[in-house]
């Protein structure tokens, strides 16, 4: 079965936190960067394991501030 | 690696001023992604409403216009009758255009003119500082409603998509919300027919779309949706109630 195999970058200077993203993605890997705040003062969204991103762009699609750019290529 | 998502041209690179999980930014986005798709965004001229829009014309990447509060379908039935070869749409939230801008958004449907209007609904005043809006639902609470929306006092929430349907000139009328990414996708496909719409010459087009506000709401943005999903879709059913085929 083909298995979809994604890839997604955050602009971190753009997020709010607010958390949307984390609450949508299927697989779960996306979490919020407690130790660090970005130039806005928020903990930032990020990927920890990106090797385990199906490249859904639910992330994106609900993202209110456009942090979130989706790559995807489908292995045979 | 392909890029299936990334930044539309729709939009300015300024950043937007809106609250954490304002849903605002996801239609903005929408907007965006449609009239650059549709290949109008060198002909488009919106007009920014007042409410926490207001600075929408820093972030659409066309020609934008300010119009005083309530009254952008006015401004645009003006734009819209100088330049008829050009798109123009009203991007309004439900202070603006259920409150103040009752009559004009009324009276744009009735004349059937060409424009296209994005309402954004959110059940309270936003940039005021969370005040009752016609459209907050009985039992919610607001800054001068601090027990709760009473139907005895304040009448009951103002269904605009459903009062519009009504109206012969509005010919493309639709609820849409942006609480989960499938329902974005379906918020955009109303956007996108929206406009086709109006370039098409049909008439008047609304979509109305079911927003949060987590600030005045006093809810976590996760939880804004949910409180979206639980209270605001029974009582604003989503759906069409309105298309050209419909109105032949």
């Amino acid at each position: 079965m083909a298995k979809a195999k994604g890839k997604v970058s955050f602009k971190e200077d753009l997020c709010k936190g607010c958390e949307l993203c984390t609450t949508v993605c299927p697989v779960n890997i996306i979490e919020m960067e407690r130790t660090r705040i970005n130039i806005k003062g928020y903990h930032p969204a990020t990927v920890k394991e990106m090797d385990k991103c199906i490249g859904c762009a639910n992330c994106a699609t609900i993202c209110p501030d456009l942090v979130i750019n989706v790559e995807r290529e489908m292995d045979k | 690696m392909a890029v299936i998502f990334e930044r539309t041209n729709g939009l300015t690179e300024k950043p937007f001023h809106y609250c954490p999980g304002c849903t605002h930014g996801v239609i903005h986005r929408l907007v965006g992604e449609v009239l650059e798709e549709l290949g109008v965004l060198g002909e488009t001229i919106g007009v920014a409403p007042v409410g926490c829009s207001v600075l929408a014309y820093d972030y659409f990447n066309c020609d934008m216009h300010e119009a005083a509060h309530g009254r952008a379908p006015a401004v645009a039935t003006g734009i819209k009758r100088v330049f008829p070869d050009k798109v123009v749409f009203t991007y309004q939230g439900d202070g603006d255009l259920a409150s103040i801008g009752t009559a004009e958004i009324i009276h744009v449907a009735h004349r059937a003119e060409k424009i296209t209007t994005i309402f954004v609904n959110n059940a309270i005043y936003g940039m005021t500082g969370g005040q009752m809006a016609p459209t907050t639902l009985i039992g919610q609470k607001a800054t001068t409603a601090p027990y709760g929306r009473d139907a005895g006092a304040t009448g009951r929430p103002l269904k605009v998509s459903e009062m519009l349907a009504t109206i012969d000139g509005a010919v493309f009328v639709e609820r849409v919300a942006v609480n989960t990414p499938a329902n974005i996708r379906k918020a955009k496909k109303a956007i996108k027919k929206a406009f086709e719409v109006q370039l098409s010459g049909e008439g008047f087009g609304i979509v109305e779309i079911l927003s949060t506000c987590p600030t005045n709401w006093g809810l976590t943005p996760t939880e804004s949706l949910k409180w979206l999903e639980e209270n605001m879709m029974p009582y604003y059913p989503l759906g069409n109630f309105r298309t050209p085929e419909e109105v032949k």
